[in-house]
């Protein structure tokens, strides 16, 4: 259980591949420009991730050290033409809308990063639960800087859910700021900027509970004081 | 980041060979020297300048303020500067006249908080703050900064400046009342329409083009006294206005009815500010002598390009960021040698084995 919850918050929190590992950044800067894309891209890249690693933990007796990386890559593609396939076929809007950053997922280092450097070295439970536990830190970000980019550019929130949810999403639009539009936040210059800024955020977060912790005075009551003799 | 220190120590022009450069001495005589711009570009264009000025500068003061607090400095000492409100000024000038006090807003909160206080304040901003938000404006909100008022002069209706200044103007009323800079106007001439054509129809309100061009001659009038009191040296704005020249006068020659004449380029645009005021910046612009004739050469010949190839119509606020972010690369190569030291050694020396 205490690995579970080690893998959990690595992924989510304190290894985060989009916070911390800064890996991915090229979907996570070009798609977050609403709420509908961020999900689309990271449930994809959520579903990749998970059976990559999963895949790769299974054959790693098989695969000799030499050729991994490009067995691991052949592995992700599969996956992710699976993802791109799942997606023409249920969610079609979205898919021409996301385009070519479907097929690239394959290029996201995050995926091949994790398939290298944990999936391939442990048993398959831990590593397809490191799998998820990354996909889910990684569309996590992507989903909060979605929604930040959508409310700044456009003031809506969750407009074009259909898109990924079909017909019943279809009243879930919030419009916050009604006539507005600040297109810097739409187009990719605003994904490094709010990017940097849910970075600082992070390490702001760090900072104050490494402040906190230190703050917890230390217990001394038992430590034994000498007051007798001459003290040199 | 040795590389980034070499453009830390400001050199600000031949007089702080003698005298060292005070920073306020300096933003005050920068301040001067654009009151003839100003006075020029108020009579031509109205009240509205002078909103954009008051509002930029209030707010450059205020969020410096405000953004020295934050971060637990002294605000007296840094606020006397006037850096801030050189930036609110600079910013209060390039924007359309009357513009709108949210826009204003934005911009100078890109200025100073995010371009000069995220970046560590006064002398570490590597980019030009109120280019920085004068770029964020022009990408965001390409209506607003495209629709300049027609020389109208002062006669114009102080409410009607209010109004659009307070933001309470429709669309339409403000498309009825603006139009485009010349610049914007002969850039979307067409393919099909010869420049003689295009200027034979008068395509613009009248007058529009002789403002402009008073408006540069009072800015080149700024800088001219900027350069004779030494608080600039010669080499950015020279090197500038001269690769700029150089490059209209290549392509007007080579096709005089689909490129705009150097002297269009040169005094109904931004280019005499950008040259005086702007690349100037001592901050943010190379150090070297030799750093600043390429810096201002690169600028110049940037503005032209991105003018004839580009999507927006001006392009000296892009082309300013642009080379920003090469002056750390300028001035490590163009260093000057000190006296009596040996050559620098620069860039990637292979080791000694490499050699044999």
């Amino acid at each position: 259980m205490s690995q579970f919850n080690d893998l959990a918050r690595n992924g989510l929190w304190s290894n985060n591949p989009a916070l911390v590992q800064l890996l991915g950044l090229c979907p996570l800067l070009a798609v977050t420009n609403s709420v509908v894309n961020a999900l689309g891209l990271g449930l994809a890249t959520l579903l990749v991730l998970v059976g990559a690693s999963t895949t790769v933990s299974l054959i790693r007796h098989q695969v000799p050290a030499s050729v991994r990386l490009p067995a691991f890559v052949m592995i992700i593609a599969a996956f992710v033409t699976c993802a791109e396939l799942l997606m023409a076929a249920y969610t079609y809007a979205l898919y021409q809308i996301l385009g070519i950053f479907i097929p690239l997922i394959v290029t996201n280092c995050a995926i091949l990063g994790r398939a290298d450097a944990f999936a391939s070295r442990n048993p398959v439970l831990p590593a397809a639960t490191d799998g998820l536990m990354m996909g889910l830190g990684f569309a996590v970000v992507l989903v909060v800087l979605g929604a930040l980019r959508e409310v700044l550019g456009q003031g809506t929130l969750f407009s074009g859910m259909p898109l990924l949810f079909g017909p019943m999403a279809t009243g879930w639009e919030l419009t916050l700021i009604a006539d507005y539009q600040f297109l810097f936040f739409v187009l990719p210059p605003g994904a490094f900027f709010v990017t940097g800024l849910l970075i600082a955020g992070k390490n702001l977060l760090d900072e104050r509970g490494r402040k906190r912790r230190q703050a917890v005075p230390s217990k001394r009551s038992d430590r034994r004081v000498r007051v007798t003799g001459t003290i040199k | 980041m040795s590389m980034m220190h070499a453009s830390s120590h400001a050199d600000t022009g031949l007089a702080s060979r003698t005298t060292p450069p005070d920073t306020t001495r300096l933003m005050r005589w920068v301040l001067l020297a654009m009151l003839p711009g100003i006075g020029v570009m108020t009579l031509h264009f109205g009240i509205g300048v002078l909103t954009n000025i008051l509002l930029a500068g209030l707010l450059g003061m205020g969020l410096e303020a405000l953004m020295l607090r934050l971060r637990k400095r002294s605000i007296r000492p840094t606020l006397n500067d006037h850096s801030a409100l050189l930036s609110g000024v600079l910013l209060g000038v390039s924007l359309p006249p009357a513009s709108p006090w949210w826009l204003i807003g934005v911009g100078m909160i890109a200025a100073i908080v995010v371009a000069k206080h995220l970046y560590g304040g006064l002398g570490h901003n590597p980019f030009n703050p109120a280019m920085v938000g004068y770029a964020l404006l022009l990408v965001s909100f390409p209506t607003q900064m495209t629709l300049w008022s027609p020389p109208t002069g002062m006669g114009e209706d102080f409410s009607t400046a209010l109004r659009q200044f307070m933001g309470m103007m429709s669309a339409a009323e403000l498309d009825a009342l603006s139009g485009a800079t010349p610049l914007d106007a002969f850039k979307h001439k067409g393919e099909a329409l010869m420049a003689s054509e295009f200027w034979a129809a008068n395509p613009l309100p009248s007058g529009t083009l002789l403002a402009w061009q008073h408006v540069a001659l009072a800015w080149l009038a700024g800088g001219m006294l900027l350069l004779y009191k030494r608080i600039i040296s010669w080499h950015i704005p020279l090197a500038m206005l001269g690769s700029m020249l150089a490059l209209s006068t290549l392509l007007y020659a080579g096709d005089p009815s689909h490129h705009g004449s150097p002297s269009f380029h040169l005094l109904t645009s931004g280019a005499m500010l950008g040259a005086f005021f702007i690349a100037t910046d001592p901050v943010s612009a190379a150090t070297s002598r030799k750093g600043k004739l390429i810096y201002g050469a690169a600028i110049g010949l940037l503005v032209i390009l991105l003018r004839t190839y580009g999507a927006y119509p001006d392009a000296v606020a892009f082309s300013v960021l642009l080379m920003n972010l090469a002056v750390p690369l300028l001035d490590y190569y163009s260093d000057p040698r000190p006296m009596g030291h040996p050559a620098p050694v620069r860039g990637y020396q292979p080791p000694p084995e490499d050699r044999s």
